[in-house]
């Protein structure tokens, strides 16, 4: 037996033995684990298996070991993932954190503040918020104002961030900020603050969906300790593009059935669905026309998750990344839009309710999906910038 | 691996590439059609393309082929595809090669499949009746006789129809989709006439009528109860391989378009400095890269015999043609007034790859299959 068959065994079986009875039943958005110091477990057994993954450093599964992640190897966590999928385990944490930060953290990051802040994202004690956008600063992120000047022993903070992903639940923050006016784009520096600093104050701004997952976040004479800068003064916005790539692989997961965050698509599939409201005949979803919207649906969900695998094979082979993967971003969003816009059509009125009796969960869940969505392809880079990079950087057209 | 190509396979797709670019451009096809070649194509260079060993990809070495499998087969046709090439590959190499060699008696093998292979014999296959393909509603009669057949009715769009020296004609035996049998005959059969059409991308399809054709019990390939799904199989790799010349046609048409971006000037700018193309042509990008994967999966689920590679055959083509009918048509507005005459060769791509994907079932056709496959 190979050492990779015999690491899939130590999977499965730990796997078996470790993961809670109780989160077998199917989850809903409410029940996902950010951790953090606000957190709240819906079911305490979400704690416990948090802590279990955290142990083995699998919540970080590639993470050196020394920082409390797992140190697998590119192959070795393709294995753990197809167990953990295999056997349907919940994500044991969401974590801006694992996805975000931690990746440029352990490139450009100090020893200390590798040891001081990768231990906590793995375990979950520390919930991560993103301070990139500001109000004035949308797809030319790089004119962002918020200022930050040298007082000799500590930085002082102005501005405010907006879009801030669950800030009002965060524990710590990612931020761009000015340090030079003079220069855009060599004038930005990466800054690391506690969210209970005095001068920050998180306001949740109500979305279309109803829910407030982000933030508009003040920030009004903030003192943050020098050794909290990550890399050099200035030198921020290399390392601010480079956290992008990672959020936009993020996102772009969620153009996936079963990716990212969503756990309602991955629960009930566009067959299902259209077979539930329109009813059918031979074993055939009854309407026609519907049948032929959920085939092209269908087939172009399959060929991007065949497409995302493509570029892995490339990947493995040795291949260079190649221009595949820019279109992720871009192609991911737009098909889970229209994945919601399909399952509203086939719903019907039951997809168009707000809230109350009149509606299954599963199906306000969706019609909240449905409006979330929308916002796939704004953050992150809009679709537009997706296909201005792919136009100028990947085709070569002039600027 | 599924659909990323080796070593051996990246060898072959480059040394096609460049036979094709210096023996077969697109400015042959331009000339097969201004001469009015009476063969629709160039039998001297199909020999050449033998002894290359590509008519014989799909052949048994025993037979004098290289035994090797679809997605082999599927470079080639890709390579076709950028050069919108005429050739006899999909007639003779893909589909009457595979129903031979799957179905074939030792001797039928024998006698066919190594003229095949070195291009001495071409052979068609005689399937679609009406406007569409419809494999599942055989209307062509094959009723018993004494020793044999008599066969009655018509056949369209058949691939080389008019140069072919044989023909593997399918008909129905009996009522149900699955009575159907192949029967080789050979061009000059008495009662057999064959018209040649004159098609919108000038490569080969002709009309075949048979009037009590008599064919005898060796002439019929394979049985009745094997043929059903031999017939599916073959018509899965030829769908695949056409799927995989339709992406080379789309992918050399759509560069064509970015290079063209990239030299038009006007209002004193290159107009692919211009927003309004960059989005569209980003658009397309993203389109071709999808179809891209979903052509080497169905080529190597075939390769791999894979329970439900028809399923991914289906997603291809219906997802390929989707692409290509985008690409063609943005091809023609892109290059503006230029697109519209017959010297710049863009059109010739539009004409090609509307044809290609009607080849063997349109996007309707295979959406409806893929739904199908997929029990919904």
């Amino acid at each position: 037996m190979s050492n990779l068959d015999a690491f899939k065994t130590e999977c499965r079986e730990w796997i078996a033995a470790n993961y809670p009875e109780s989160l077998k039943a199917p989850a809903t958005d409410a029940n996902q684990v950010w951790g953090g110091k606000k957190a709240v477990y819906h079911n305490p057994d979400s704690k416990v298996w948090l802590d279990r993954m955290a142990e083995k450093g699998w919540t970080a599964p590639m993470w050196p070991k020394e920082y409390g992640g797992g140190g697998l190897s590119n192959e070795e966590n393709r294995i753990l993932q197809s167990e953990l999928n295999r056997a349907n385990c919940r994500l044991a944490l969401a974590s801006f954190g694992i996805w975000m930060l931690g990746p440029v953290l352990l490139k450009y990051g100090t020893e200390e503040q590798k040891k001081e802040h990768l231990p906590k994202i793995v375990r979950g004690e520390i919930r991560w918020c993103q301070g990139y956008s500001e109000p004035g600063s949308g797809s030319d992120l790089a004119s962002l104002q918020t200022s930050c000047e040298d007082k000799g022993d500590h930085w002082l903070v102005n501005g405010s961030k907006i879009w801030t992903s669950y800030a009002h639940y965060a524990d710590w923050i990612f931020c761009l900020v000015r340090t030079d006016k003079s220069s855009k784009h060599d004038g930005i520096s990466f800054l690391l603050f506690d969210m209970e600093s005095e001068g920050v104050d998180a306001q949740p701004i109500k979305l279309i969906s109803g829910a407030s997952p982000f933030c508009q976040t003040f920030l009004d004479n903030v003192k943050v300790p020098k050794e909290n800068m990550v890399g050099e003064i200035n030198k921020g916005w290399t390392i601010a593009k480079e956290l992008l790539q990672h959020e936009r692989s993020m996102v772009a997961g969620f153009g996936l059935s079963k990716g990212g965050l969503d756990g309602n698509a991955g629960a009930y599939t566009m067959i299902s669905i259209a077979k539930d409201y329109l009813g059918e005949e031979d074993g055939k979803i009854a309407d026609a026309v519907a049948r032929q919207k959920v085939a092209d649906f269908e087939i172009k969900n399959e060929a991007f998750a065949l497409t995302m695998q493509r570029s892995a094979e490339e990947a493995k082979a040795g291949n260079s990344p190649g221009a595949v993967s820019s279109i992720f971003k871009l192609y991911g969003t737009e098909l889970n839009k229209k994945r919601y816009e399909l399952m509203i059509e086939l719903m019907g009125a039951q997809a168009l309710g707000w809230e109350g009796e009149g509606f299954k969960e599963m199906e306000t869940s969706i019609t909240r999906s449905w409006l979330r969505s929308k916002g796939n392809s704004i953050e992150g880079g809009t679709s537009e910038i997706q296909k201005n990079i792919i136009a100028q950087r990947v085709l070569g057209l002039p600027k | 691996m599924s659909m990323v190509l080796n070593e051996e396979q990246i060898q072959l797709q480059d040394a096609a590439k460049k036979f094709i670019s210096e023996r077969s451009p697109v400015s042959a096809l331009r000339k097969l059609r201004d001469e009015k070649n009476p063969d629709g194509l160039d039998k001297t260079l199909w020999k050449e393309m033998a002894e290359l060993g590509w008519a014989g990809i799909l052949i048994n070495e025993d037979f004098g082929g290289l035994g090797l499998g679809p997605a082999w087969m599927g470079l080639i046709s890709e390579e076709c595809g950028r050069a919108l090439c005429a050739t006899p590959l999909m007639s003779s190499a893909i589909l009457s090669a595979n129903l031979i060699q799957e179905l074939g008696t030792q001797e039928q093998k024998e006698n066919l499949l190594s003229a095949i292979a070195s291009g001495e014999l071409i052979i068609s296959l005689a399937v679609d009746e009406g406007a569409h393909h419809n494999p599942q509603a055989i209307q062509c009669k094959a009723e018993k006789t004494a020793d044999g057949f008599t066969l009655n009715g018509k056949k369209n769009f058949v691939l080389d129809g008019h140069i072919a020296d044989k023909f593997i004609v399918v008909a129905k035996t009996g009522e149900k989709p699955s009575d159907v049998s192949l029967f080789l005959i050979d061009a000059n059969t008495t009662g057999l006439s064959v018209t040649r059409n004159s098609m919108v991308d000038f490569h080969n399809s002709a009309q075949l009528s048979l009037d009590n054709v008599t064919v005898k019990k060796e002439q019929q390939i394979g049985t009745s109860e094997n043929t059903i799904a031999a017939l599916d199989s073959t018509l899965n790799i030829a769908a695949a391989c056409i799927t995989a010349e339709t992406l080379g046609a789309t992918a050399e048409a759509f560069e064509r378009v970015v290079e063209y971006l990239k030299t038009r000037t006007q209002f004193d700018v290159l107009i692919g400095s211009f927003q309004a193309l960059q989005h569209r042509a980003a658009d397309m990008f993203s389109e071709i890269e999808l179809s891209k994967s979903v052509v080497r999966k169905a080529l190597s689920s075939l390769e791999n015999n894979e329970a439900d590679a028809g399923r991914y055959v289906s997603m291809a083509k219906a997802l390929m043609n989707d692409t290509a009918q985008l690409v063609s048509n943005e091809s023609i507005q892109m290059f503006g007034g230029i697109g519209m005459t017959d010297e710049e060769e863009i059109g010739f791509f539009l004409k090609r790859i509307r044809v290609l994907t009607h080849t063997f079932g349109n996007a309707s056709y295979h959406k409806k299959r893929y739904a199908d496959l997929n029990g919904f």
